[in-house]
């Protein structure tokens, strides 16, 4: 984990400009109105940065709309790994004039803004910032090319910040392959005049980018969720597109005729669910993604997936709610939703990736523990994680990992069976399973309360102690899916004088905010919750019991994890931190909030984020 | 998968016999749907294990338990979503969807929709009562203007739905529409449509004893008259289709409306099963697959 320095903190590093940034962390922020390109120089930075062998963390602050608004891409590396973004600049590059005037103030000393000197006029930056303006019209043909600009300012960056021009010809080469040579040619030539002009007119920062021998791939929550469940054998996916989930419906529509996958857009969630379940009952491994919105359509059917005992694995990417809420902002606002979703009592399991890494090793483990279980899964990620982009290890995508597919029959065998049923009641409450094709198997799955060999109890031959015995049998499973997952564990020391309690995708933060008040003498420590079912509520309160200071750190207004920790513990934390504006805790806001908590002046700390994006 | 050991035999009408018998009223359409669904697989010699009949809720929606197949009662109005993803993960399966007109085109009507222009490889088979049974008799998307039911009590003033004509408008590739009480015909249609490849709808009259005084089988009997006795009606030919369909009174068509066979299923649309049911295919990606999915974002 990195460490960071607010900038005037720790004035013998941050005295000359550039002399810490580059041993630590650093951070670009790009800016402009949607439509403008911001995404793709983000894309080539990050390609540059992990083939550089440096770590990276990136977000992207937009809003729904196709054209226009306000999108601004934060990119911060390190050598060692990046948990967050943080709310400092090292490099800024405005493409529009709303960006530098939102944006310029986060630079820190010895930043530099780099923009395009036509349209942009930034003002009076802040002390120690430099201004590197780019004549982008005497170095490029703007009119032809409405994304000059930020080809040109790609290739200023790499200049300043000591990155050799051949990392970024052949990223524009693949990136522009499909367009042909001609626009290859163009871009190459246009980031090489961006370069150039740079090298002989701005000062570079004074330490060129680190290197190091690794190399690592970047990617979205999203794209790892997907090709997580693709190594777990996944073979069937659907979806309705909704943000920020119908990332997960790109990589499957893309790569699944070559992974071997069915891939289906279908007419809405609840014909997901159900489709995704009909699958599943076929004996393929079956998964859907989908936000809040759409969850809430599959309820119905996650109860089905119940009752009928058909494992399926359901993502919810959670964004801010209620109702159609803010679609392109983060939030974790949807626990509730998950421990509520369907009606009556069944066994289900929940788990949160705690960082985009997670989000692919995750993958393997919810089916397993779903099939073996013959349950509902479901993946609690959220915004932060599933449009967010991290490096990681190429190993840690493992596509061979240890998969369990439980009692499943794929064949008679001898034929000489008893007869069969497919809901018998075992010591587990885990009945074994046939695919429908098996001869001597033949049975009826059902969403009615139903009788050990699938007859229907509910209706003509309602009979209460069998529903009882199916009840528990159901229920029973619940024993084993806790001893099926580990439960969690305290990072740092156990001494501490405040612990830190997150879930899912503040696992990042809440590190950093650790090492933070460590170096400020804090003795800080961190139980992050990776599975909210099963909870593991003994163990959670053996663990904080012994704890000095307990504050729960989440992204929603009422503290959906606290409230839950209380009612299945009755564990009630020292002090809250929540943020519920859409935007992703920053470390120095835990930080300052863990501060004021400790010295008693405040119980709910509500970080506010000071810039409009 | 293991090595099956399976004794083809005939395949009779006993074998196709349900655990239980169906609780439906005496009298209820739905016994002369089951009988002519068992005599189609009969008559088409398909091992019941090889059958997957999948419904929704309701009276008609109990058929699954009625019949020896692997079965799946669902949710009310999702049998077609569900059934078209056994049907993608295992397209060796027959799979028969079997309902009624409130759960097929009431609540479930969005899916009905959908998977007639999906085309997937399906036979659905609406047991249409014009009227909800199980929930004892409020008006149904079929039932006539001015039906007096417990939810209407003053006469329905919403127009009915009219199936075959969505079904053509749809896409279906596969209409028909039969009559309970005559067995012999529906059975051909049924067996039609199991043998069509790709979307088959047949919306079946199903009287309901109970509820429905007002379309009896003796209101249909005089009514209804069979397309396939018409030497000059050619069910290739969608608008001849689409104006039969809008005939209803006196004389009430059934048979076979429509049917193209130069549109492909969604199975044959898909290279992902060109290696054979999706339920039988490795799990695990090649190494060198996953090492270019890694590769892109390196």
């Amino acid at each position: 984990m990195i460490r960071f320095l607010p900038a005037g903190v720790n004035s013998n590093v941050q005295r000359r400009r550039g002399e810490s940034f580059m041993r630590q962390s650093f951070s670009i922020g790009i800016g402009g109105a949607a439509g403008q390109g911001v995404a793709s120089p983000g894309d080539i930075f990050a390609k540059i940065f992990t083939r550089r062998g440096l770590h990276l963390n990136a977000y992207n602050a937009y809003q729904s709309i196709i054209r226009g608004g306000h999108t601004f891409l934060t990119i911060r590396v390190s050598v060692d790994p990046v948990g967050a973004i943080h709310g400092q600049l090292d490099l800024l590059i405005p493409l529009n004039q709303d960006t530098v005037d939102r944006h310029l103030r986060l630079l820190r000393s010895g930043g530099v803004c780099l923009y395009n000197a036509d349209t942009i006029h930034p003002g009076a930056p802040p002390d120690g910032v430099a201004l590197c303006p780019l004549p982008a019209s005497k170095l490029a043909d703007i009119s032809r090319n409405k994304i000059a600009q930020n080809t040109l300012a790609i290739g200023a960056a790499l200049s300043l910040m000591g990155i050799e021009f051949d990392a970024l010809e052949s990223i524009l080469e693949a990136q522009f392959r499909s367009k042909g040579s001609a626009v290859i040619q163009e871009n190459v030539t246009l980031a090489r005049a961006g370069y150039e002009y740079a090298a002989q007119n701005f000062t570079p920062f004074p330490h060129a980018l680190p290197a190091t021998a690794k190399r690592y791939a970047a990617l979205s929550g999203n794209t790892a969720m997907a090709m997580g469940a693709a190594a777990a054998g996944v073979k069937f996916y659907c979806a309705y597109p909704m943000s920020p989930a119908t990332g997960v419906l790109h990589w499957m529509a893309q790569h699944g005729r070559k992974a071997g996958i069915m891939v289906r857009q279908v007419e809405d969630e609840i014909g997901v669910i159900n489709m995704a379940i009909g699958a599943a009952h076929a004996g393929a491994r079956s998964m859907c993604a989908t936000s809040g919105g759409g969850f809430a359509l599959m309820s119905e059917g996650l109860g089905l997936s119940a009752q009928a005992e058909i494992p399926v694995v359901v993502i919810d990417c959670q964004r801010a709610g209620p109702s159609t809420g803010v679609p392109t902002k983060t939030e974790q606002g949807d626990l509730w939703q998950m421990l509520g979703a369907a009606f009556g009592d069944y066994p289900r399991v929940i788990a949160a990736p705690l960082d985009i890494a997670d989000c692919f090793t995750l993958m393997a483990e919810i089916f397993n523990v779903t099939d073996r279980f013959q349950c509902p899964g479901i993946v609690l990620c959220d915004l932060l994680l599933s449009e967010g982009r991290l490096s990681v290890e190429p190993s840690v995508l493992d596509f061979a990992p240890h998969v369990d597919r439980g009692a499943l029959i794929t064949s008679n065998g001898k034929g000489d069976i008893e007869p069969y049923q497919r809901y018998k009641i075992t010591p587990s409450g885990v009945s074994p399973r046939v695919i429908p094709g098996v001869a001597g198997h033949t049975h009826v799955v059902s969403s009615d309360e139903h009788d050990e060999d699938g007859v229907l109890i509910s209706d003509a031959y309602t009979n209460h102690a069998k529903r009882r015995a199916m009840m528990e049998k159901r229920m029973r499973k619940v024993d084993g899916i806790a001893a099926a997952v580990a439960p969690p564990q305290l990072l740092g020391p156990q001494d501490a004088e405040v612990t830190l309690i997150g879930w899912g995708s503040t696992y990042g933060v809440i590190q950093e905010a650790c090492e933070i008040l460590g170096e400020q003498g804090i003795r800080a420590n961190h139980l992050p919750i990776r599975w909210l079912v099963p909870l593991h509520g003994d163990t959670i309160l053996d663990l904080l019991r012994k704890m000095r200071h307990t504050i729960i750190v989440e992204n929603n207004f009422s503290g959906q994890f606290a409230r839950y920790l209380r009612s299945e513990t009755s564990f009630v934390a020292n002090g809250y931190i929540r943020k519920y504006d859409g935007e992703p805790f920053f470390a120095e806001q835990i930080v300052t909030a863990v501060k004021d908590q400790l010295a008693g002046r405040a119980k709910l700390s509500v970080p506010a984020h000071e810039v409009m994006v | 998968m293991a090595t099956e050991v399976v004794t083809p035999n005939t395949i009779t009408m006993a074998d196709l016999k349900g655990r239980v018998e169906p609780d439906w009223c005496p009298g209820c359409g739905d016994y002369g749907v089951l009988a002519a669904v068992q005599k189609a697989l009969v008559e088409l010699q398909i091992q019941p294990h090889d059958v997957c009949t999948i419904s929704g809720i309701g009276c008609s929606s109990n058929f699954p338990g009625f019949i020896e197949t692997y079965g799946m009662h669902t949710l009310h109005g999702r049998a077609l979503p569900v059934a078209t993803g056994v049907k993608l993960a295992n397209h060796a399966l027959t799979v028969l969807v079997t309902g009624g007109d409130g759960d097929g085109f009431g609540i479930g009507c969005g899916h009905f929709v959908h998977s007639m222009r999906r085309n997937a490889d399906l036979t659905y088979i609406v047991m249409d009562n014009q009227i909800y049974g199980l929930t004892t008799g409020q008006t149904s998307p079929t039932s006539r203007m001015a039906m007096k039911t417990k939810s209407t009590p003053y006469g329905n003033v919403e127009n009915p739905v009219n199936p075959v004509a969505l079904a053509l408008a749809a896409g279906a590739t596969f209409v028909a529409r039969g009559f309970s009480a005559d067995q012999k015909h529906l059975t051909e249609l049924i067996k039609q449509g199991i043998a069509h490849k790709g979307f088959s709808f047949i919306d079946v009259f199903s009287p309901c004893v109970t509820f429905n005084h007002d379309n009896t089988v003796q209101w249909f009997r005089p009514r209804v008259k069979r397309l396939e006795d018409d030497f000059t009606y050619d069910a290739s030919n969608l608008e001849a289709a689409l104006a039969k369909s809008q005939i209803w009174g006196e004389e009430i068509p059934i048979g076979k409306f429509f049917e193209r066979t130069d549109q492909a299923s969604l199975q044959e649309m898909e290279p992902v099963l060109e290696q054979g049911p999706l339920v039988h295919q490795s799990y695990r990606i090649p190494s060198e697959t996953a090492r270019a999915f890694i590769e892109e974002l390196m």
